[in-house]
């Protein structure tokens, strides 16, 4: 974060997530730049996905929300390095467990491998007998899983 | 940008997202239709992602060439000989068989495309959108392959409805592959990979998969083809026609 920017990073880090909006764009690790250019601030987001419908409603809340102080934005879409899930942090992590999403797994297990089996914990009952349902849920990010214990399905953060 | 360097970025970047947006828009077709609640969740999400794709390269083809100002004039208001897709993608979806083997097809390519983009290319942007595509293409390459296993190896039924679709889809395959001066230039520059260099490891793929699914991939010629100079097969039409609508209909809306 550059000097001078630290007003928009205390506003901006507390926005929310239009799908997930128990969490904000600082668990999330979306936001990866703030800096000056002449009269603007300069902020560069990492989309979770390419095609995520939420981008642009994510770029239009950063815009009010700094129009607000009088500052003017310019948001850049950076895909290098893709963001990735490690991005999302602890405590973000924390509440997507609470809300019934199992968080993604560290990406060293390198579960984009097509023979990976790397255990996902059921968010209702902890427990680790689970199955995969399908490979998409009801976002690009999620994956469904259900639970073989509780039965209850569940969503499972991709891993990316 | 030199003009000769900035006509081949922009004819190179409309192929590509010409390829996701005309895919993207096939697989769509399936929302509220696909054989299960979790395919019908899955193909819309995958067509989501590639019609993303087909955004964000358009939005680089228009700082690009200015006559064109946003990236809805190139998806939505070109003229039927201006769209660059292969006829693989416009063909109609046929059965649930048929798109999954399309989609298992195109995103393998696509995958190893990217890699090479991602190794190499002369266009800093697209070098750097490519490490993102690279790892949702594979994804999709993934989900695609394990349908066809399933299908391939399931009942007697499901082997003869993948079998028909390999026969359906191989006269459209010799194009995929294709290289042309276009791509020649494009592979001299630096700035995309050729078709062909990309068979090798895609065949090694596709040969695997298909064969896990008690099936066999033919041999690929070159066959139909058009779709790079802007010549499409009937099937394009109505797709544009559905595909264009809103903005012919009500020019310049936007969500």
């Amino acid at each position: 974060m550059e000097k001078g920017t630290e007003k928009a990073w205390d506003v901006l880090k507390d926005l929310t997530d239009p799908e997930l909006p128990f969490l904000t764009l600082d668990d999330l690790g979306v936001i990866r730049e703030i800096r000056r250019k002449d009269k603007n601030h300069v902020v560069t987001i990492a989309p979770t996905y390419i095609g995520c419908p939420a981008i642009s409603v994510i770029e239009e809340k950063i815009a009010n929300e700094l129009k607000k102080l009088g500052i003017s934005a310019i948001i850049e879409k950076s895909f290098s390095p893709p963001w990735s899930s490690d991005w999302i942090s602890e405590n973000g992590r924390k509440k997507m467990e609470e809300f019934g999403i199992s968080p993604p797994h560290p990406k060293e297990t390198k579960s984009f491998s097509r023979s990976s089996a790397k255990a996902v914990k059921c968010p209702q009952c902890t427990s680790y007998k689970t199955e995969k349902v399908s490979e998409f849920g009801s976002t690009a990010c999620k994956s469904l899983y259900r639970c073989l214990d509780c039965k209850e399905p569940f969503d499972h953060f991709k891993c990316v | 940008m030199k003009s000769k360097t900035a006509d081949m970025v922009f004819e190179g970047l409309l192929r590509i997202a010409d390829d996701n947006l005309i895919l993207g828009h096939r697989t769509s077709e399936w929302c509220g239709h696909a054989p299960t609640l979790e395919e019908d969740l899955a193909l819309p999400n995958i067509a989501l992602d590639l019609i993303g794709h087909a955004q964000t390269l358009y939005c680089l083809a228009c700082e690009i060439d200015t006559r064109y100002k946003n990236e809805d004039q190139l998806a939505f208001l070109r003229l039927e000989h201006e769209y660059k897709n292969l006829l693989l993608v416009e063909q109609e979806n046929g059965d649930f068989g048929n798109t999954v083997l399309r989609l298992f097809y195109f995103s393998t390519f696509m995958k190893y495309f990217w890699r090479k983009v991602k190794i190499k290319c002369c266009f800093k942007k697209l070098k750097e959108f490519s490490e993102k595509a690279f790892l949702e293409t594979s994804y999709h390459s993934k989900y695609a392959s394990q349908w066809v296993v399933t299908l391939g190896d399931g009942t007697d039924e499901s082997n003869v409805k993948m079998s028909d679709a390999i026969v359906n889809l191989e006269p459209f395959l010799g194009e995929l592959f294709n290289n042309d001066d276009f791509t020649e230039m494009c592979s001299q520059n630096d700035f995309l990979p050729e078709p062909n260099s990309i068979f090798e490891g895609w065949k090694g793929e596709v040969d695997t998969i298909l064969q896990k699914g008690n099936l066999d991939l033919p041999e690929i010629t070159l066959k139909k083809r058009g779709g790079r100079k802007g010549e499409h097969s009937e099937a394009f039409g109505y797709l544009l026609s559905d595909l264009q609508y809103m903005q012919r209909a009500y020019p310049n809306s936007s969500w």
